[in-house]
């Protein structure tokens, strides 16, 4: 039963970790801000809440699972929404994703092309 | 070595926010820099310190800070002249502040005067004495009680000094305009909302928790009084001004600032009458460490009530001056399409 918990708990830690690097690669490489913002939110959602369910299921002691779990439910209910809002603010305030431009020209060229 | 990372990022922001030329970037950055502050006091182990800095320095001010940027506009000035005669004084009296310091005892050396009598005897007799296990709690409301009663009354006083600068008297008709804004934004910001609404009851019990368990562990009146108050802010941003008044009076809010102090004083006025000095707890009961529990809860929460109601009032007012000032604007607007 041991080794099975250390596995798993090793497991979901290891891949935690390896969610929160590649987000923070993805956060100086990926080409504009939502893509960017993408990749931030992947770290701070999937990849913390892994290492929190790591760790509760290596935590021996009922009271540390339960601010294990807490901080775990805040981070799920704060991570997305900040996502959510930045992405809404920037789009309000016009900024478009980076190939959204060839997009729009895209859709002109069929409006004009329709309208001919 | 963390210590070293916080202190090299500390400074990277300090001089972005001096080279930054956007005042939106600046504050965002000023919010950056609490935060990290925050952190590095939590390095230090010192946590009660921590927690207001996370609140005030990355949290409220920052706001109150944006507050004011969207009335004034988010570029800087440009400067026409070189300021050498300033940059001459500040160079100055920077070097006669280091001179000052050079006198002081190096900075941790063990035999500096206050670490060979004042905090051993914190440190050792605290617990019997005032008999709770949080020393910086018991430093703080016990023995310089009257230090954090002046600190109080400065609060206390800007609070007063905001309302006296920036209160508007309201009108009643532009209320019902300022709803109806409201109602058509509800669906805009429909996601925040709800999870500030689910999260807001939270924020609260989490400060009533660090109130009433500042004596055991790290927290108290003033943090308590910061959370307390950044859940409300929180609540006005998201459902705006005049929702957040219908739900919290403001002249109650006010009243209960005043209170606060008062409730702070009267402790020490009552051990006055029990034959002790002002504000020395032991003689509030029986018992003296049933006593110091007493006066420490009872000024905590006047702390605390201080804390939360004078920053609620100052955000009140600055977003209250903020709306006249978009207000005015629209009229004017209206007048001069009309001509």
């Amino acid at each position: 039963m041991d080794i099975v918990i250390t596995i798993c708990s090793g497991f979901l830690l290891l891949v935690g970790s390896f969610l929160c690097i590649s987000g923070g690669i993805g956060l100086l490489r990926f080409p504009d801000f939502y893509t960017r913002m993408h990749a931030v939110g992947v770290t701070d959602t999937l990849g913390a809440g892994m290492i929190l369910v790591g760790l509760m299921i290596l935590s021996t002691d009922l009271l540390v699972f339960a601010k294990l779990v807490m901080v775990l439910l805040l981070t799920l209910l704060i991570g997305p929404t900040t996502s959510h809002v930045l992405a809404k603010a920037a789009f309000h305030n016009g900024l478009l994703p980076k190939d959204s431009n060839n997009l729009s020209q895209a859709k002109e060229k069929e409006n004009t092309s329709s309208i001919l | 070595m963390i210590d070293i990372v916080l202190l090299t990022l500390l400074v990277v922001i300090a001089i972005a926010i001096i080279r930054m030329k956007d005042l939106f970037a600046a504050v965002m950055l000023a919010g950056i820099y609490g935060l990290l502050s925050a952190s590095f006091f939590v390095a230090m182990d010192a946590v009660d310190v921590a927690f207001t800095e996370a609140a005030v320095g990355a949290g409220i001010s920052t706001l109150l800070m944006l507050v004011v940027i969207t009335m004034t506009g988010s570029k800087e000035k440009p400067t026409r002249h070189k300021p050498f005669s300033a940059l001459f004084v500040v160079i100055i009296t920077g070097g006669l502040l280091i001179y000052g310091t050079l006198d002081m005892p190096y900075f941790g050396s063990a035999d500096a005067p206050i670490h060979n009598h004042t905090s051993p005897r914190y440190i050792k007799d605290s617990m019997q004495e005032i008999g709770i296990p949080n020393i910086v709690t018991s430093v703080l409301a016990s023995y310089r009680a009257f230090d954090t009663f002046g600190e109080v009354v400065v609060i206390f006083t800007a609070g007063i000094g905001v309302l006296t600068l920036l209160s508007v008297a309201r009108s009643k008709e532009n209320d019902d305009k300022i709803e109806a804004i409201n109602d058509s934004m509800h669906q805009q910001h429909l996601v925040i909302r709800i999870i500030s609404k689910m999260l807001i009851p939270f924020i609260f019990l989490f400060a009533l928790y660090v109130q009433f368990h500042g004596d055991f562990g790290p927290g108290g009146g003033f943090q308590a009084g910061v959370i307390f108050a950044s859940a409300i802010i929180l609540y006005t941003m998201l459902f705006g001004l005049s929702t957040a008044r219908k739900v919290i009076n403001q002249t109650f809010v006010q009243i209960i600032a005043a209170l606060g102090v008062l409730l702070y004083g009267s402790v020490g006025i009552v051990s006055l009458m029990n034959g002790g000095n002002f504000l020395d707890y032991n003689v509030l009961s029986s018992n003296p460490i049933t006593g110091q529990h007493l006066g420490i809860l009872l000024i905590e929460w006047g702390v605390g009530c201080t804390v939360a109601s004078v920053m609620v009032v100052i955000f009140f007012n600055f977003a209250g001056r903020r709306a006249f000032q978009q207000h005015k604007k629209k009229l004017q607007d209206k007048e001069s399409s009309a001509c």
